[in-house]
């Protein structure tokens, strides 16, 4: 898979599990560097997926952030205690955010 | 593309000029009837206006003022279910036709008030089956559906409902492969010219086709070819804008008049009306905002809902708003049908006026939406 | 509609190369410049993170006692791009970062967000300058955690210093996977091996285009140059015809020519294609097909057929970094002069230099588009996934073909290839090469997806808080 080359400087929530992280990289890197590529079940067949572009144009990194869904991880700056999770199949309007 | 079984110098019983929702239709009830049948299309960037379909198969609110187009869309209602389940088979795919009723939302009281009003006079003119519900009764319909507070009730068909209207027109197509119909594609019809027993049909590419009768279903290009057999039709774009969301949770379980959640999770929202003679289909930000602000209305928790789409389509709309339908006298055996509603007539356009046209005789319930009644017309109703 | 309705001279989209280089020749005729971009800081792809990155090498590069190394090409790029950051940042163009558009209607009339709300501006003239994205390259198995485009272990190495480790493989032709290969050596990285995927005769195919190998000397020298440190490191370099990617549920190995690897990070590459999003959304944009791919009809100066909207860069037709940049100061200068900024013939005279210099970038790329041409969607198996979002195969593709689709737009239309969350901007160019290869027609001949407005996904609360 990938592996630091820099120090990590502080810490997001995975599904309740603490990742080091450095301030400023995406969620998408710091997942990548924790080993993670599943992301997501897809809303279609409910099939595992990770980040094809880490660029904002395949909208395969989409996970929950913060209790808000369909998020790209590639285009989140992760920040010290930022809590995130797998998006599992399509948005449901009834968890709060 | 051609089918395996026919060559384009072949002599066709029927042509179909237009392989749009309504023309897809009739020629499906046409080679169902046996017929060997021909769909001439443009391509993939003809004026389409299949591809705007809201998808609703619906009955409320149509034929105010024209009693034959209030029961000729009944007609397809109850024909409907039958359709779907013939033509899922064909797609590979469920139609989705789900019929347990549509709604009209109200916000505010002032909206109810003028809905009961439009609801008692169709009652007068023998449209039945609409009721007025209030919010208790539209939550007792819809248990846990979130509505927002401005929904004061609704308007409610219980015979309405929708359908994937993508889904019925490639199982239409598959239909016409699987029936050796030849679907030509690509090129726009140049000219109609009487021939013998029949029609001879030229296009742009240089290709030439001949057909014993021929129908005319080609949307917003209907007024131009119908002219060549001596019909006049006239027919204006009408433009429809459309949103749809990221695939969500079911929380619409009914499909309303502007507002409705696909099979898929997707929630659909539409839809403008826009009458200004543009042949432009593009979507505004302004009119997409109106129509966002109003299905966050009826439904508070959408307002977090992602935007992937939207897109415009143009539908064909007759002076009066009704469809038109007519055999050529001057060119017997040339019909010609336009609608802007060829998602719920689908049924009756490949059930009954199919077989009409195999006949030779369009059905009488048909003789009120004859296009000589636009004669005279100068102004034209708002669309419906 | 919004409260405050921005009116830049202007507003330009993207601070890659093209992006800069048009605000600062901009602001250097005194036009006021609004730019946008997606990302935390400019530099687009190609200088992504370059200047947090340039204080973390500085020390580095000082130590560095191999000559050849300060040669590097990768090195020279990099050097271009400082030297266009600094000047961005100096020029005095209000940058806003986070920022991404969605609609672009008459006027031009722009609407972007920027912290999940909907801003807009009415600038004078509009110039796009998107860049490229990665040619989708379809494989058995690509949609399994684990497979990733060359183009994105490049940013995670741009931005965070991460390089390859453990089973990681590449798969794939084209310069960016050996500018790539050589980068993510240089730091650390270890590769179990590179799949070359280039048809056979690259060598024979380059001859054929001498006067351009001649002209593009240098391009070649660079890529050769990034093929040497692959070799000399030691990868395991592999000719193929093809590749798949097997696991359940996450990628578990490579496969090809009947051999099976353990993998678990496989990077494909088959090129950029330009991105052509928004332009395809734009009433009045043409597009053309040329070597392989759409993109924007544009005049010499980047004018599209919609008034007021102008393309530079890559997203005007792939030409790398250095003549985006040139053509960004082009499409500047045309604006300056639309605007009455400047006359036609102070415009023209300060052209000239960028113009010479565009040329020869730009004759070099028929070059690569030769040695590389794209993989032919003919062989891509019917059970291959095309369209990710809505999970539909080249065989349902060609499904929609034999039902009598002609194009993008029909096929879409018949079994959903384009209508998920990206909107086509992966299976895009997959689904368009599909077509015309079940048809048997050239690309030219099938209609592309058209997009629409919103381009961007946002909220329908955030459209609704646009109403007047």
């Amino acid at each position: 898979m990938f592996r630091r080359t820099e120090p990590t400087d502080c810490t997001v929530f995975w599904d309740g599990a603490a990742l080091p992280a450095k301030r400023g990289e995406t969620l998408a890197v710091t997942l990548l560097a924790a080993g993670i590529t599943h992301f997501r079940d897809t809303a279609v067949s409910g099939a595992h997926r990770g980040p094809l572009c880490l660029m904002g144009a395949c909208f395969d990194c989409l996970v929950q952030v913060e209790g808000e869904a369909n998020v790209q991880a590639c285009m989140v700056a992760v920040r010290d205690g930022l809590r995130a999770g797998p998006q599992h199949g399509a948005r449901d309007l009834d968890d709060a955010p | 593309m051609l089918s395996m079984m026919m060559q384009p110098s072949d002599r066709y019983d029927i042509a179909v000029l237009g392989g749009g929702m309504l023309g897809s239709a009739i020629a499906f009830g046409c080679a169902a009837g046996g017929a060997r049948v021909a769909v001439l299309d443009e391509g993939d960037v003809a004026l389409r206006a299949a591809r705007g379909n809201f998808g609703l198969v619906w009955s409320q609110g149509k034929g105010d003022g024209m009693p034959a187009y209030a029961a000729w869309t009944r007609r397809s209602l109850a024909a409907w279910g039958d359709l779907s389940d013939r033509v899922s088979g064909l797609a590979g795919r469920d139609v989705g036709y789900r019929a347990a009723g549509g709604l009209v939302f109200c916000l505010g009281e002032a909206e109810l008030s003028a809905r009961r009003e439009q609801v008692q006079r169709l009652h007068n003119q023998g449209h039945e089956g609409v009721r007025i519900l209030d919010r208790r009764a539209l939550l007792d319909l819809m248990p846990g559906c979130p509505l927002g507070p401005e929904v004061v009730g609704a308007s409610y068909q219980p015979a309405d409902g929708h359908a994937d209207p993508l889904t019925l027109l490639r199982g239409f197509k598959a239909g016409l492969l699987a029936a050796g119909a030849a679907m030509l594609n690509g090129a726009a019809i140049t000219r109609i010219t009487a021939e013998g027993q029949g029609f001879c049909i030229e296009r742009a590419d240089g290709g030439t086709f001949r057909a014993g009768r021929i129908v005319i279903a080609a949307g917003l290009g209907t007024p131009e070819l119908a002219a060549q057999v001596g019909l006049a039709v006239p027919v204006r774009p009408v433009r429809g804008q459309n949103i749809v969301t990221e695939r969500l949770a079911p929380i619409l379980p009914l499909p309303a008049s502007a507002i409705r959640q696909t099979t898929d999770g997707t929630v659909q929202i539409g839809v403008t009306t826009e009458d200004d003679g543009s042949y432009d289909p593009i979507t505004r930000t302004e009119n997409l905002a109106t129509m966002a602000a109003r299905a966050i209305r009826v439904l508070p928790a959408l307002a977090r809902a992602n935007v992937v789409r939207s897109w415009g389509a143009l539908r064909p709309m007759t002076p009066d708003g009704f469809p038109a339908y007519a055999e050529s006298t001057t060119h017997p055996g040339a019909f010609v049908a336009v609608c802007h509603s060829a998602v719920t007539l689908a049924a009756v356009h490949a059930g009954p006026l199919a077989a009409g046209i195999l006949a030779g005789r369009l059905p009488d319930e048909l003789a009120p939406l004859h296009p000589r009644r636009f004669e005279g017309m100068l102004a034209h109703v708002p669309a419906h | 509609m919004t409260p405050d309705v921005l009116m830049p001279d202007v507003l330009v989209l993207g601070a890659g190369p093209a992006g800069m280089a048009a605000a600062i020749a901009a602001r250097g005729q005194g036009l006021s410049v609004l730019l946008l971009d997606e990302n935390a800081a400019p530099g687009g792809q190609v200088y992504r993170a370059l200047q947090r990155r340039d204080a973390a090498d500085a020390q580095e590069r000082r130590d560095a006692a191999d000559a050849q190394e300060r040669r590097d090409a990768a090195d020279a790029q990099e050097r271009a791009g400082k030297v266009l950051l600094a000047a961005f940042a100096a020029c005095g163009a209000e940058a806003r970062h986070g920022a991404v558009l969605w609609a672009v209607e008459d006027g031009p009339r722009v609407f972007w967000s920027e912290n999940g709300a909907a801003r807009s501006a009415a600038p004078g003239r509009l110039i796009l300058a998107a860049g490229a994205t990665e040619r989708p390259m379809p494989i058995p198995g690509w949609t399994l955690p684990g497979v990733m485009g060359v183009g994105a272990a490049q940013i995670a190495l741009k931005t965070a210093g991460l390089v390859p480790d453990g089973d990681a493989w590449i798969a794939g032709q084209g310069p960016l996977l050996w500018l790539y290969a050589a980068q993510a050596l240089k730091h650390g990285g270890r590769f179990a091996g590179i799949i070359d995927l280039a048809p056979p005769g690259v060598v024979s195919r380059a001859l054929r285009h001498l006067p351009a190998v001649l002209r593009g000397a240098d391009y070649l020298a660079q890529g050769l140059l990034w093929q040497r440190a692959v070799k000399r490191a030691g990868v395991a370099v592999l000719a193929a015809r093809e590749v798949a990617a097997e696991g359940e549920g996450r990628l578990e190995a490579v496969v090809f020519d009947g051999q099976r690897h353990p993998a678990d990070l496989l990077l494909l590459h088959d090129g950029v294609v330009p991105n052509t999003q928004v332009t395809r959304a734009i009433q009045g944009c043409r597009h053309v097909w040329e070597q392989g791919s759409w993109r924007p009809e544009l005049d010499g100066w980047g004018n599209t057929g919609s008034p007021g909207v102008m393309v530079a860069g890559d997203s005007g037709g792939i030409g790398g970094a250095a003549a985006a940049a040139l053509s960004g100061t082009l499409a500047a200068l045309e604006a300056a002069r639309q605007l009455d900024r400047i006359t036609t013939e102070r415009r023209d005279a300060q052209a000239r230099p960028a113009r010479l210099s565009l040329a020869r970038h730009r004759a070099v790329r028929p070059l690569l588009d030769a040695m590389f041409p794209p993989r032919p969607m003919a062989a891509v198996a019917d059970t291959t996934i095309l369209c990710r979002c809505e999970e539909v195969s080249a065989g349902q593709v060609r499904g929609a073909v034999a039902l009598g689709c002609l194009g993008a737009n029909q096929v879409k239309a018949f079994c959903r290839a384009g209508m998920g969350a990206c909107q086509g901007r992966v299976c895009g160019p997959a689904v368009h090469g599909a077509i015309a290869a079940a048809r048997g027609v050239p690309g030219e001949a099938v209609e592309p997806f058209r997009t629409r407005f919103p381009t961007k996904p946002l909220t329908l609360g955030e459209l609704a808080a646009l109403q007047a």
